[in-house]
């Protein structure tokens, strides 16, 4: 599988992302610019962390009509793979190719910590070799990650098995107390109805490395790797 | 013909609005308890080129729907002036 991880201006999450694929797992990694339209051929788009043209507007706003995203958008409807974590994750919800919005922390605070991550379902390729009876130790960075969206489609999302991940206390359960952002239902990342495109706010690429004394983010991959 | 627009986007009302709880308790500090219920938004100023006051607000619903709001999170109100 050959992946093309994206960088914007202000991306910073990017060399992490190429990083982990290239030295971690030892796959093929194109390097996408957001003024191409070329995706290279790659299977797989990473849309990475960081502050894409400064956060201006809204986080993710601008990013979503560069030109490198007209192509994933194509890329995306045609069934093809796309994860966005962070940033990444935000740009998806602009562009429209994931549901919902992240506002900002009910805190107001830029929060940067190891966060308890549970798998919500296997039904995803970004999921299916996860434990779900398991939580993982993956670290989260943003000032925006309060996952919103209206009832219906929160319903939507629950019933289709599309929240990926929740934020859970040390026993697993999604409390209150372990909602770091105020996210509805606790939700850390979902995917869309095609199961092809994921968004998270966490960062499994700070959490692959054994010079980092934590491995947890590595399964999201291997996963991926397996399944997609 | 030239119209300007003054646009103010809000958070959705049903929204918790962090910056704006903030401020209002920090409203006691300045001695002004009154004062309750802050929220904060954005106020957008832009020069549209029309045909006539009716199209330049239609432009502006175009601007704001495709870029400038967000309607799952925010609504947009606006008021538009020939210049």
């Amino acid at each position: 599988m050959t992946f093309g991880v994206v960088t914007f201006p202000g991306s910073n999450c990017d060399e992490d992302m190429v990083y982990v694929l290239e030295n971690i797992l030892n796959q093929k990694v194109e390097r996408l610019w957001h003024k191409d339209t070329d995706l290279k051929g790659v299977d797989f788009v990473v849309l990475p962390g960081g502050f894409s043209y400064g956060d201006y507007l809204r986080s993710g706003a601008i990013a979503k009509l560069s030109p490198i995203m007209g192509s994933v958008i194509e890329h995306a409807k045609a069934g093809k793979y796309v994860l966005g974590i962070c940033n990444g994750f935000q740009i998806l919800t602009e562009s429209g190719l994931l549901d919902g919005a992240l506002l900002h922390n009910d805190q107001q605070k830029f929060i940067c910590k190891n966060v308890n991550l549970k798998p919500a379902s296997n039904e995803s390729g970004i999921t299916k070799d996860l434990d779900i009876s398991k939580s993982y130790k993956i670290p989260i960075a943003h000032g925006e990650g309060r996952f919103y969206a209206d009832d219906a489609t929160i319903k939507r999302l629950i019933d289709n098995n599309q929240v990926l991940f929740q934020y859970v206390d040390e026993n697993g359960i999604a409390s209150a107390e372990a909602n770091p952002n105020g996210s509805v239902n606790n939700i850390a990342g979902i995917c869309n109805e095609g199961r092809n495109v994921f968004g998270m706010m966490p960062h499994p690429e700070r959490a692959a490395d054994k010079d980092l004394a934590n491995e947890d983010g590595r399964a999201f991959f291997e996963s991926i790797l397996k399944n997609c | 013909m030239k119209f300007k627009a003054e646009i103010d986007v809000m958070p959705l009302d049903a929204l918790l609005d962090p910056q704006g709880k903030a401020v209002s308790n920090s409203m006691k500090t300045v001695g002004m308890p009154e004062i309750s219920e802050v929220r904060i938004g954005r106020h957008i100023r832009l020069h549209v080129e029309a045909e006539n006051e009716s199209a330049a607000s239609e432009k502006v619903t175009e601007a704001c729907k495709k870029l400038l709001a967000n309607a799952i999170m925010e609504s947009f109100t606006f008021s538009i002036e020939a210049v």
